[in-house]
């Protein structure tokens, strides 16, 4: 075993690299990632970085932020462990379960799949961007009041997926709203008054799906 | 002392969580989030074997990488492991890209050695041994009340069958781990646990030190399903590494560790023979189980015995019944407590027998357990739920329902103990009316800290938002872990005796003679500059024990591709006086979500061939997404008079057992063993071969 195995590997996206490793056998697979780091490292331009640490430039929240970072870095561990802003929550870091969404340019994005180093040039909003001066947003609000969370350990992917799934499509259907938050994991079970949340914060009626009686 | 009051004024009325906004603003803490100034990374290497001798583990290149300032093992570098994940040795280093690269490089010598990871294998007496002087199967252990053998004899109808369940992995969505900073004989953590008095207890055995130098801190924490007591193996290294590295070290689990090494749902295998008379009146119960806490339970010396026990005769008055349970030792991570402990598998095979017994006699399926269930509330609850979801009109013969999308229902109902005790508080007042609450408690998410807000808001006349609520931290008086269904059973009563002294003292020093309400910002001035403290106990009589709870489910079951698709759920559930509806609805839909992932899709695979976890993450480890989702209908009976009982265990019993008698009522036929997938559901219908257990 080579001292420092993964300082060699070159930047490289990780969804394309678990891509390319599919379901053939580790051995074959270090090979692949060989032959396939090498081409994305010719199309990426400005040539290879790292493997040291080098710096990086993230609009997080309209706020610039300097960073030295390993190439290797996800963008959800720069966001936690070095800005750092841990409302975006690590659960899978395998884009399996959604919470640590970020918006990227407006675009709902799991942030433990994509590199801090590509996340340079475009706008990042996480969930400590989205209350104003101390407001909630129609969203959060909507959370809090409908109790669409629990432990709260989904909750900002959630939310995010929610802010995202409105911005694009105001007045969702029960149906949207499934598809839309589909994403997001969450393990205590809110998904029945997430999907209450929503309708509320889009401003449409809530049915009550729960009674109390002597 | 004086009841709850009558009528209320907070207590009983939906309230939001007084701690919503800082979780949906990312604001809130975790241990996972917490990082104390100089924080390193921790990470453990673990076994790749599932049985091996070790007979070397070699650190000096690790120590030597960059950014690493510390490499320890985790055990002796000299000994047998018995799982895959099983604690190897483990690095502290200033990224998480350093601990990878240090982890790579320790050497660890090892034999392989043979084993097994499947049940039915470790039963076979030419099995590898799990523990080298006992064998694989343990002793049973054997509970018998009058006559089995003679009562079948007699019995109109008898059912005979073997139903499986499977493990199921807890997987809370902030994994296990801690945040850990020792400083000489001092140290401070913060835990993700269910029970921060228990971590601290661990910790100072764990380093040898007084249990008043350690303090544990869970402001808040991201789920605990049973297994989060202690602090676990990982965080005795968390300590180890700190102590070694001199500073604070996060040693948070990843997702496939979280699926090894701390916890699951142990397996069953129940061979049942249940026996009824012509009218519907249950006569006895023959009940065998073998089921796995892999190398838990009784460890070195006992095989697999103990810690997979169920709650088997369930629920049902079974005047004759005899049950003989076996461990089975595996290969394979350790069972714990998860959510209801040996009663979701109980209730799945009582109800399914429940349901072949009635098509038998011919009796409608609620009324023969009207007739069966000795528990007034939960009989009340089965006629409720009946009604509301519309039973009469719903259900029909077995497989008699039209097409190849085939609809059916079914019901199935869990009890659960609880109850309450163990927890002081302390509430301070101060000369400008805040109040702050203190109390050891932690939530996991169920809403103990609005609990506490409710509570003092009742005693003191004001809104759950106007107190300030300090829980989670083992410097505040002591409560016990959450576990059982017991939280809101402990506080709730500690909460109002502290809060009762409090305003009787506010009264007599002020000398206001209600400071509740209106009168509180007055009473308090009255105070001059000293803030006015009170402590306080749990108390008999606010609380009790004893939850019972019924679901009934409607499926969809496309029996050209297996698939189920849930239609309906209502769950009726007792819990005595109802704190918060809003969170306890909550709870209640926790459970059913819990319960539809335990029904159709969770398992944890392992590998025969190389005993390794074959579902690592949530792509391959399904749990319920929210398409998921049917309709739920919660239904809470308030039973104010019986004081305050938990919720968090009866919502997830009954939902397996009714959903797999929707789908035996939809096809016809019955699926014996859970998840009820696709593939298992075309086998019942003979459109394929049956693979489950390969």
């Amino acid at each position: 075993m080579s001292s420092k195995p993964s300082s060699s590997q070159p930047v490289v996206n990780r969804r394309t690299f678990l891509k390319g490793i599919g379901t053939s056998a580790v051995a074959v697979a270090s090979v692949q990632v060989g032959a396939m780091a090498e081409e994305i490292n010719k199309a990426a331009g400005p040539g290879p970085q790292g493997p040291g640490a080098v710096p990086i430039t993230l609009s997080i929240n309209g706020e610039k932020m300097n960073f030295q970072l390993e190439p290797r870095v996800t963008l959800l561990d720069a966001l936690r462990n070095h800005a750092p802003l841990t409302g975006t929550k690590e659960v899978c870091d395998r884009a399996t379960c959604g919470a640590c969404s970020v918006l990227i340019d407006g675009k709902l994005t799991y942030s433990c799949m994509k590199l801090a180093i590509e996340a340079q040039g475009h706008e990042i909003t996480t969930i400590e961007g989205l209350a104003k001066n101390g407001e909630l947003s129609p969203v959060q609000q909507a959370f809090v009041e409908c109790d669409a969370l629990m432990c709260g350990f989904c909750t900002p992917g959630l939310v995010m997926a929610a802010t995202s799934l409105l911005a694009s499509n105001p007045k969702p259907t029960v149906a949207d709203i499934k598809r839309g938050c589909s994403g997001n994991l969450c393990r205590c079970g809110t998904y029945p008054h997430v999907i209450k949340a929503v309708l509320k914060a889009s401003g449409a009626a809530v049915p009550e799906t729960s009674v109390m009686i002597q | 002392m004086a009841g709850w009051p009558n009528p209320s004024t907070v207590l009983g009325k939906a309230a939001t969580r007084v701690d919503g906004p800082a979780k949906v603003t990312g604001q809130a803490k975790y241990a996972y989030d917490v990082q104390p100034a100089g924080w390193l990374y921790g990470m453990i290497l673990r076994s790749k074997w599932p049985a091996a001798k070790v007979t070397k583990i070699d650190l000096t290149k690790a120590q030597s990488m960059p950014g690493v300032k510390a490499a320890i093992l985790a055990g002796g570098d000299q000994r047998t492991v018995r799982y895959y994940g099983q604690e190897l040795a483990a690095v502290a280093a200033t990224t998480k890209q350093q601990c990878l690269d240090a982890i790579r490089a320790i050497e660890v010598t090892a034999e392989p050695l043979p084993f097994v990871v499947k049940e039915d294998d470790a039963i076979k007496p030419d099995s590898p041994r799990v523990f080298d002087k006992t064998p694989n199967l343990s002793d049973p252990k054997l509970e018998e009340n009058g006559k089995v053998d003679a009562a079948m004899a007699q019995a109109a109808a008898v059912c005979e069958a073997e139903l499986r369940t499977q493990i199921q992995l807890h997987h809370p969505l902030e994994t296990h781990g801690n945040t850990i900073s020792v400083q000489g004989d001092h140290v401070t953590a913060w835990a993700s646990t269910q029970g921060v008095f228990s971590v601290r207890d661990g910790l100072a055995g764990n380093l040898g030190v007084p249990q008043s130098n350690v303090q544990v801190i869970c402001d808040y924490m991201g789920g605990g399903f049973g297994a989060k007591f202690g602090p676990g193996a990982h965080g005795g290294i968390a300590a180890q590494l700190s102590k070694a590295a001199g500073a604070p070290v996060k040693l948070m689990l990843n997702r496939l560790e979280q699926g090894l090494a701390v916890g699951n749902r142990p397996s069953s295998i129940q061979k049942l023979k249940f026996a009824a008379d012509k009218d519907g009146k249950l006569l006895a119960a023959d009940i065998e189980n073998y089921g796995s806490p892999g190398v838990g339970g009784g460890g070195q010396t006992a095989g697999g015995g103990g810690g997979s026990n169920i709650a088997m005769p369930y629920i049902y008055g079974f005047p004759n019944s005899r049950t003989k349970q076996f461990g089975v030792a595996l290969n394979t991570g350790a069972a714990s407590a998860f959510r209801a402990p040996g009663h979701p598998p109980a209730s799945f095979s009582t109800e399914s027998m429940m349901d072949e017994l009635a098509v038998k006699l011919g009796i409608d399926p609620v009324e023969f357990r009207l007739k069966n269930d000795g528990n007034e509330i939960r009989r009340r609850e089965f006629q409720e739920g009946a009604k509301r979801f519309g039973w009469a009109e719903k259900y029909k013969k077995p497989g008699s329902s039209p097409g190849p999308i085939k609809t059916g229902v079914g019901c199935a109902g869990g009890g659960w103990g609880g109850g309450g005790g163990g927890t002081k508080a302390e509430v301070q007042i101060n000369p400008d009316g805040t109040v702050e609450v203190r109390c050891g408690t932690q939530d996991l998410g169920t809403g103990s800290r609005t609990v506490v807000a409710i509570v003092a808001a009742e005693a003191f006349g004001l809104h759950p938002n106007d107190i300030k609520v300090k829980i989670g931290d083992t410097n505040l008086p002591p409560s016990g872990g959450s576990g059982g269904s017991s939280t809101t059973a402990s506080i709730s009563p500690a909460i109002w005796d502290t809060c009762q002294k409090a305003l009787a003292a506010l009264q007599q020093q002020t000398g206001v003679t209600d400071a509740r309400g209106a009168n509180w910002e007055g009473a308090c001035r009255k105070l001059g500059i000293n803030p006015l403290t009170a402590n306080g106990e749990w108390q008999k009589g606010l609380s009790s024990s004893g939850a019972g709870g019924v679901n009934f489910a409607e499926v969809e079951v496309d029996t050209e591709t297996g698939f189920v698709r849930l239609k309906k759920i209502v769950a009726v559930h007792d819990c005595g006086l109802i704190v918060n509806p809003l969170a306890t609805t909550s709870q209640v839909n926790g459970g059913v979500v819990s319960g539809i992932g335990y029904a159709l899709y969770e398992e944890r695979v392992m590998d025969r061939q190389t005993g390794l976890l074959l579902n690592i993450n949530f792509d391959s480890y399904k749990i319920p997404n929210i398409a998921d989702m049917p309709d739920i209908e919660v239904v809470l009976i308030d039973l104010p008079e019986r004081g305050v009982i938990g919720i968090g265990e009866p919502a997830v019993i009954p939902v397996a057992g009714a959903i797999a008698n929707a789908v035996a009522n939809a096809i016809g036929v019955r699926v014996h063993s859970l998840p009820i997938t696709p593939a298992k559901v075309l086998a019942a219908l003979g459109k394929v071969p049956n693979v489950s257990r390969v």
